[in-house]
Formats: C-alpha cells, structure tokens, sequence
C-alpha cells in the first residue's frame, strides 16, 4: 500500500506600499522611470547619509496589518538584515526582525464552499532592492536603484495552508484585501506583489513537519498554483521511492514549469540581524491607530456576506463581484441607479467583465457606466426589448458610449408588444406550420418553440417573445 | 605669526579692523608653513576658501563665526570637496552632497580651508591608522597627536585654524584634544547631527569642535546643535544658550571624582595634573564629592564588541560597486574581496571581523545581547551618580601623548588609551577636555569633564572657570620655533 501525504503550506507575501516617496527619503516611487532616477545619496547608500521612516508607509501598513486582524505591536523597532548584493546600497536591507508591526492574525479563503481561517504568523515593514540585470553572455552587470528603498511589507503565513489551490485562493485573498484598503496595487507583474512559498509533505496522521523547500521566484498568481502542483509531485516521488526531501531553496522556472535547485541549507546565509541605530523606536499611539482602523473600509468577505444577505445574491455571484475592489464598487453603483441587484451581477459578471476582459481595460474603464447599464436594465424590464436585444445595444453603448434609451431609438430596437401588430403574422406562422401545431397538440412541448422562433424570425427578433408566446397558446391552446 | 582664538578674530571682523580674506589667508599661510611637519590636513581647498572669504568681504558679519577659518575632519562629507575617511576605500570620491554641520557652518558664513586626517574611518587612537599620512603632535613631532581626530586637534594646536569639528566614539575628540594641548567637546548624542557624518559606529558617534578656549567651543557649539529633520537620533531638545551662562563660575558646583576609577596603566605625572586642577576648582567654591561607577571597568570590552558591531554592518556599503575604490575580479565576490582587501587597512579589517564574529548566529546573546546589556547597567551606573554631583572629573587620557610606532602593533594597548573617555560615549554623555598643564617633558595633559545629557552648559562654564582659574596660558607648540 502506498503512503498518503498531506501537503504543508505556508506563503511569505512581499507587498509594496502605494506611497507617493520611498520610505527612508524623499525618492519618488513611480514605477517604470528610466533606470537611476529615482534615486538620491540616501537611496544610494552614499557615505554619511540616514535613513528618516516615512509616516505614510506606516500608516499604509498599519492597515494592511488590521485588515489581516493582527495585533499591532504600538512600540516596534527596526533591524538590519546584512549580506552582499549589488541591488543592496547599503549592504544591509532595514527590515523588523522580532518586533514587526503586526503578528498573529488572519485570512479567510473558500475552499469547496467551505470557509478556511488561514493564520498569519506577521507582518513587517522593510524597504525594497533595486534590481540586477545581467548581460547574457556574463560579461557584465547592470543595477536599476529606482526600486530601492521603496516600502514593502512582508506578510507571512502560518502553515495552514494543504493544497496549492489554497496557496493561490490565500495569495487571491491578499490582494484583495489589500486593494480594498488601497495599500498596493498588488500587480505581481510589475513586482508590487511577490510571493514565496515553503512547502513540504508528510504521511496524512503525522503531526511533524516534513523537511521543506522555499520556491522563490514565483510571477503569477498561475504560477503559485503550478509551482506548488510540480513541488507536492516531485517530493511525493522522492518519499515514495524511499528518499528525503533535502531542505534546500528551489526556483520557479517559467519555461520548463518545473522547479530547480538555487541553493542548499549549507548555503543558508547567516544575516546577523541587530537593531537598526540609524532609527529611533517606531511609536503609533492610541490616536494614530484608531484613526487606522476607523479608515478600514468594509473589507472582502464581509461585502461577500452581505451581498448574500442583503441582494439574496447566490454565493458564486458574490464571490465574484467582491473579489475585486472596482468590480464590487461598479456592482453597488447599477443596485444605486435602480437596477435589480441579480439582474446587475448578471450583467456585470457575463457581459461587462467580460468585455473589459477581453479589451485588456480594468472596470474603472468600462465605457459604459454603472448608471448607463442600470438604464439598460430597465429597458428590458419595462419590455422594451428583449433579453437578446439587449445584449446587442450593451454591445453598441460599449462602441458609442451613447445611453441605451438612445441607441434603442437610433438603431430600432424597439421590441413589439402591440398584440394588433402581431396577430397577422402569427396567424400567418401557424397557417404555415400545421406540422408543429399538430405536434404540439400532440404533446411535443417542444414545437410551441420554433412556432416561436418563426415568428421571431418574420420580425426580426423585435416580437416581445411573451406576447408571442401568449398569443400563439391562445390560437392553438388545448 | 600671531595665533588667535575664534573670539579674537569675531571682534577684529566685528570692528571692521580685518577682513575674512586676510584670515583666510593667514590661515592658508600657516598651513603652507607648519603642515609639512605636522600633516594635519589631507586636502587643502586654497581655492575655494579663498574664493568664499573673498566673498564674505563685502558683506557685514551677521553670525559670530562669520568669516572664520576652519577645517573638517575628513570624515564630514563636503559636496564637490573630496572626503575620503583616511581609507583608500574612498580615494577619489567626491561627495553629491554636505554634512549638516557642514551646511550649518556655510550658512554662518564660516570658511572652510580644508579636511584634516584621522585614522582610517575614525578606528584608531594615534591617527597611525590613516591610509594616507601621519600627523604629528605639535608639541612634539616623535609623538602622535592622539586619534581618531588628530588631524584637527594638531591643526588647532599649531594655529592653522582657530577650530576645526573632529568625531567622537570613544574619545577621538577628547584624547586628541588632551595630547595636542586644545579644548575638545564630545556633545551629548543627538545633540548634533550625525547626516553626513561617515558612520563607523552609529550609535555611538557624535561630532563636536576643537578650539583653543572652551569659549570659543561655546560658539563652535551653538551653531552646529540642534534637531535636523535628516537624522532622526538627532535630539528634539532646545539648544541652550552656550555663550550666556559661561561666566557663572564653579560655585557650588558638585564635582564628582570617581572612587573606583581605574589606576591601570595611568600614568603619574597625568594622575598629579589632574588632581592639581580639581583642587584648582574647589579652591574657587566647588564642592568635589566621591562618585561610584560600579560597571566603569567594563566600559572598554563592552565598547569594543558594540562599535564593531555596528561598524561591521556599516562598512558593508563599501563594495565597489557604485563608488569608491573598485579592484576587478573574476566573480562577484571576487571583486568584492579584491576591493575591501585592498581598500580597507589592518585596524579596519580586524574590527570588521570582531564585529562580524559578535553579530554572528550563535554569538548574538554572548555578545553583542551581553555588551547592551552592559551598556544600560553603565547608563544606570551615571544617572545615579548625577543624583549627587554635576560633572564628573577624570583624566581625559591614561597618558600624555605617545610616540609614533611604540603602540601600533599592540592593539589593546592602543584600546586601553581610551578607558576614561569611551563610558561617556557608551551612555550618551557630554564631555570636555581642557589642556589642564604640560609633563616635564612638554606634553600637554587634559582634564575631562562629563556631564548630564544635554547639559554641554555645564561643563562649557566649568571648564572656562578653570581656564581663568589655572593661573597659565598653553604655550605655544614647539612647531613654533
């Protein structure tokens, strides 16, 4: 009999801080400036310079911390983290080594409809690296310092979590949280949010951890999923066939979706914290702090309830208009302008998101607004055109950025609900298709359709199809 | 050619009977004269001081340090004015900016003349350990002038500059001062702004001035103190008025001498001067009472494995990569360890080592854990002191100064030069030295002063009481002749 194994999980999540300047100096942290400058003595490391913490990284993630229901650690200090690189001016990277800002706190997934607590170990406010790139033949090195000295906190999961489809729901729920807190933009391809993971196995009843490696290098939210899958693989083949995970640092290589060795525990660094004496103690007094938290907004999964709750919405539609910070403000603006909530979520989950989607544009760009939309939505419930039609003048507000009212008008749209109007017609269809009325009568529920659909077809979609319906069943009715 | 005193020169260009051109050229002189016997200075920026006094000329003094010559050491990073920290590491660089005090200086009309030596990034006794020169003690060119800020007390002590700012970690403002016959304040820490400061051990440097009067220190002082929105250990605390109190005299001041201080390797002639000039203050009013500072022994260990600590990790920006010295290599790492070992000197390897082992895992809790430890026990050791008396009176320096040679190759003597001058760093404390009488073989001796944190207005009347007090004037350095 082969040994079963339970997968072990736990996520190190680097996040930068939205804030407008570095958080030792007075830098800009505009991504994507040409290379060196955004940068200055201090940034740089020059002899003599020091660092001065920038208040707004703080505050930015006090909220990350309360979001993820940490206990805030109001007198904390930093530490130095020392080792060798390039992308490190100072030689040192300022981190908080045994008092970070946050500990002991948490995140809800869903998994398979159930509700996960995954546990936060902490979070810890540090400054950024710049970033090395290498010329491919080794000749030689280039080092951009744009991104040094930019916040980032690091937030680091409890082992809690078992599958790596949990890996990526936990990392999704991060950055959820934090764009709803409008702490980071979270964007992992532009680095704003970097994950490492520690992995490891053990047989199901075991309550030691097995030995682990750290993936680094993991770019997408795809990858975190994928990196792991290849990870519980390939140590599952190592412990089945009788050998021992080596506790190593393994890197996620994008090409071959697999995962290398980079180094083994023998190479571990030793960092040599100590307080940072450059800084004074990190102090957030009782105002700053409920000050914070009177500015946390409603957060992920309390949104996912209420919506539930309060729009009787099913769990999958408020799952998905929540995930996102613009979707669910988008979703709250067409219920504002009067639209049925379910009618709303169907129209953004299906035909909004999936035009923004395909236009590569975020919701906030969406040509038609949430009050254009609820205007659609009412023309469809007033009976002016039908489900299908909608879907088409939707189609055409995104070109033209015109109302629905408009474009129905411009583009005779208008459905026909006048039952004068139609009756010649449907006599006409029914005259035309005695095979289907026969089959009707004869119980083929089936055949009341494509006498619909004749009619539909002779009006070019316009019939109001409920009238039609009604109005056939009167001519034919049993 | 006649050596004034910062006072001196303020009034003259005060009264309009001289110009900042002419002192800065005075100053120039001097230095063109003396500095091949001494090296004090390892740049000189004739131009430029010459340019900005020129300047000055025509403008009415509106600072008391306006149009006076001084010099840095050259560890104060200067925009545009090479600053090496005596170490090859940084031969050619050139700073993008300046040092507050550097800033502050400017801004009142000061004219900076040039950078002086010290011993490579401030690690040192002797001023031996600069990559670049020696600099010999005016009174007595076989002997060294003290360290780490040598370079500035000899150039104070030879008149090339009427004060010149120096830096303090464990004495290197206050042994120099002492061997070179000068007055050197160490501030309470925070009381100046470390920013531009090449750091060697953060939490313990602090940057003060060398004058020939404590006097003149007052001025020096007052214009370098002060919160700076660029170094947050810079202390939030009002500047006193330095200049006001220093004439109240030492009446009732409580003197503190120290039961248990340590004889070790004190030298007898420094032991007598000493007690000649605490009689010479309780002669005119102060009360001299016996103090305990239990962890005082320790001071010296407990120094030695917290500023290598810290200077092992802030040495680490020194890697070729972006500035500085660069030695190529076959590897990353291999030009790293072609570029610090060419780069960095003896001392500096060997406190980079110390202070790696101390931080190291498994080593942290003996160590360095155990040295802070230590160092809040000596902090509590003065505050308990200060409840019975207001300064406490030492020897600045075991010795009057040495020869050049007879302590370079035997490091714990050098360290143990600073056992009365590293437990003020260690606690945060202001101190003085003032040049409290010569050896019969024309050594300077000092007098050390420590006070209350942030009470440099103490020890600032105290020491200008004695100086009215001690019945002779420092006699000019030998160089002279």
């Amino acid at each position: 009999m082969t040994t079963q194994f339970e997968t072990v999980i736990g996520l190190e999540v680097h996040v930068e801080l939205k804030t407008k300047t570095k958080i030792f100096c007075g830098c800009s942290t505009q991504f994507g400036a040409p290379p060196n400058t955004n940068v200055c003595p201090v940034c740089l490391g020059h002899p003599g310079t020091l660092p001065v913490l920038n208040r707004e990284a703080v505050e930015l993630a006090l909220k990350a911390a309360l979001a993820l229901n940490c206990r805030i650690n109001q007198d904390c200090k930093f530490d130095r983290k020392n080792y060798f690189y390039p992308d490190l001016p100072k030689g040192y990277q300022i981190s908080q080594y045994d008092q970070p800002i946050g500990e002991d706190g948490w995140v809800e997934i869903d998994v398979n409809g159930e509700r996960k607590r995954i546990g936060i170990i902490r979070v810890h406010l540090e400054e950024d690296a710049g970033k090395s790139m290498h010329a491919p033949d080794g000749s030689h090195s280039l080092v951009d310092y744009n991104r040094t000295g930019v916040p980032l906190i690091e937030i680091v999961s409890k082992p809690d979590i078992r599958s790596p489809e949990e890996a990526r729901l936990y990392l999704e729920a991060i950055r959820s949280i934090m764009q709803y807190c409008d702490v980071s933009d979270c964007r992992m391809e532009e680095g704003s949010l970097r994950c490492d993971a520690n992995i490891s196995l053990r047989p199901v009843g075991e309550t030691k951890f097995g030995e682990k490696t750290e993936l680094k290098n993991i770019n997408s939210f795809r990858f975190v999923q994928k990196a792991l899958e290849y990870e519980v693989q390939r140590q599952t083949e190592v412990l089945s066939s009788g050998g021992s995970v080596e506790q190593e640092t393994r890197r996620f290589d994008e090409a071959t979706q697999t995962t290398v060795s980079m180094r083994t525990k023998e190479e571990a660094h030793d960092y040599r914290y100590f307080p940072e004496p450059d800084l004074v103690r990190l102090q957030v007094d009782d105002a700053w702090l409920a000050r914070v938290r009177d500015s946390l907004p409603e957060l992920p999964l309390q949104k996912r309830d209420r919506y539930e709750r309060e729009f009787n919405l099913p769990a999958y539609d408020a799952g998905v208009l929540t995930s996102d910070i613009g979707v669910a403000t988008y979703f709250e603006a067409v219920v504002a302008a009067g639209a049925d909530p379910k009618a709303a979520s169907n129209w953004v989950m299906t035909d909004v998101l999936g035009y923004v989607n395909a236009q590569g544009l975020s919701i906030q760009e969406a040509p038609v607004s949430p009050a254009q939309l609820a205007g659609l939505i009412a023309e469809v419930n007033k009976g002016t055109i039908s489900i299908k039609q909608a879907r088409d003048v939707f189609k055409i507000m995104c070109e033209t950025g015109k109302d629905a009212p408009t474009v129905i008008r411009e583009h005779g749209f208008e459905q026909i609900s006048d039952e004068g109007a139609l009756a010649a017609i449907i006599d006409e269809v029914i005259a035309n298709n005695p095979k289907s009325v026969q089959d009707y009568l004869n119980g083929k529920e089936k055949a009341l359709g494509a006498l619909v659909g004749q009619t539909m077809k002779a009006t070019k979609g316009k019939a109001n199809p409920a009238v039609v319906n009604k109005m056939i069943l009167e001519r034919i009715g049993k | 050619m006649a050596v004034h005193t910062v006072k001196q020169i303020m009034e003259s260009l005060r009264r309009r009977e001289s110009k900042p051109s002419e002192w800065a050229e005075a100053s120039l002189a001097r230095i063109r004269a003396l500095d091949e016997r001494i090296g004090a200075f390892l740049h000189v920026d004739e131009a430029g001081a010459l340019e900005a006094a020129r300047r000055l000329d025509g403008e009415t003094p509106n600072h008391p340090l306006f149009g006076i010559p001084y010099a840095l050491k050259d560890n104060l990073c200067t925009e545009g004015i090479p600053t090496t920290a005596a170490s090859r590491i940084l031969e050619g660089y050139v700073p993008p900016y300046s040092a507050t005090v550097a800033d502050k200086l400017r801004q009142a009309g000061g004219v900076l003349v040039g950078k002086t030596n010290l011993d490579e990034f401030a690690m040192g006794s002797s001023t031996e350990n600069s990559a670049y020169k020696k600099t010999r003690n005016p009174y007595n060119p076989a002997c060294v002038p003290g360290g780490s800020s040598g370079g500035s007390a000899a150039a104070v002590a030879a008149g090339m500059v009427p004060y010149a700012l120096g830096s303090d970690t464990g004495g290197s403002i206050r042994q120099p001062a002492s061997f070179c016959g000068v007055v050197g304040l160490k501030p309470t820490y925070g009381r100046v702004s470390r920013y531009g400061l090449i750091a060697f051990a953060s939490s313990l440097d602090q940057i003060g001035p060398f004058t020939r009067t404590a006097e003149d220190a007052a001025y020096v002082l007052q214009a370098i103190s002060g919160h700076d929105p660029l170094d947050s250990t810079s202390a939030p605390e009002p500047v006193d008025d330095f200049v006001s109190g220093l004439d109240r005299g030492v009446k009732g001041l409580r003197i503190g001498v120290v039961r248990d201080l340590s004889q070790e390797g004190l030298d007898p002639e420094v032991g007598r001067l000493v007690e000649a000039a605490i009689a010479t203050l309780e002669g005119a009013g102060a009360e001299v009472v016996e103090v305990s500072l239990p962890h005082m022994h320790y001071a010296v260990a407990t120094y030695y494995l917290i500023a290598p600590a810290e200077a092992s990790s802030n040495l680490a920006r020194y890697d070729g990569v972006r500035y500085g010295k660069r030695v190529s290599g076959d590897s990353l790492i291999d030009m790293y360890e072609r570029t610090r070992s060419e780069g960095f000197g003896i001392e500096v390897k060997r406190r980079i080592m110390i202070g790696t082992y101390a931080l190291s895992s498994g080593y942290y809790d003996a160590y360095y854990l155990r040295a802070q430890k230590m160092r809040t026990l000596i902090r509590e050791d003065y505050q308990k002191a200060f409840e019975t008396c207001d300064v406490i009176a030492t020897p600045t320096a075991p010795t009057p100064a040495f020869r050049l040679g007879e302590k370079v190759d035997d490091p714990l003597q050098m360290y143990l030069n600073d056992i009365y001058t590293i437990p003020a760093n260690l606690a945060g404390l202001p101190g003085i030295s003032v040049p409290c009488g010569l050896t019969e073989a024309g050594l300077p001796v000092g007098l050390q002063l420590v006070g209350r944190a942030f009470d440099e207005k103490t020890l600032l009347a105290a020491a200008h009481a004695y100086e009215q007090l001690r019945g002779f004037e420092m006699p000019l350095p030998g160089v002279e002749q």
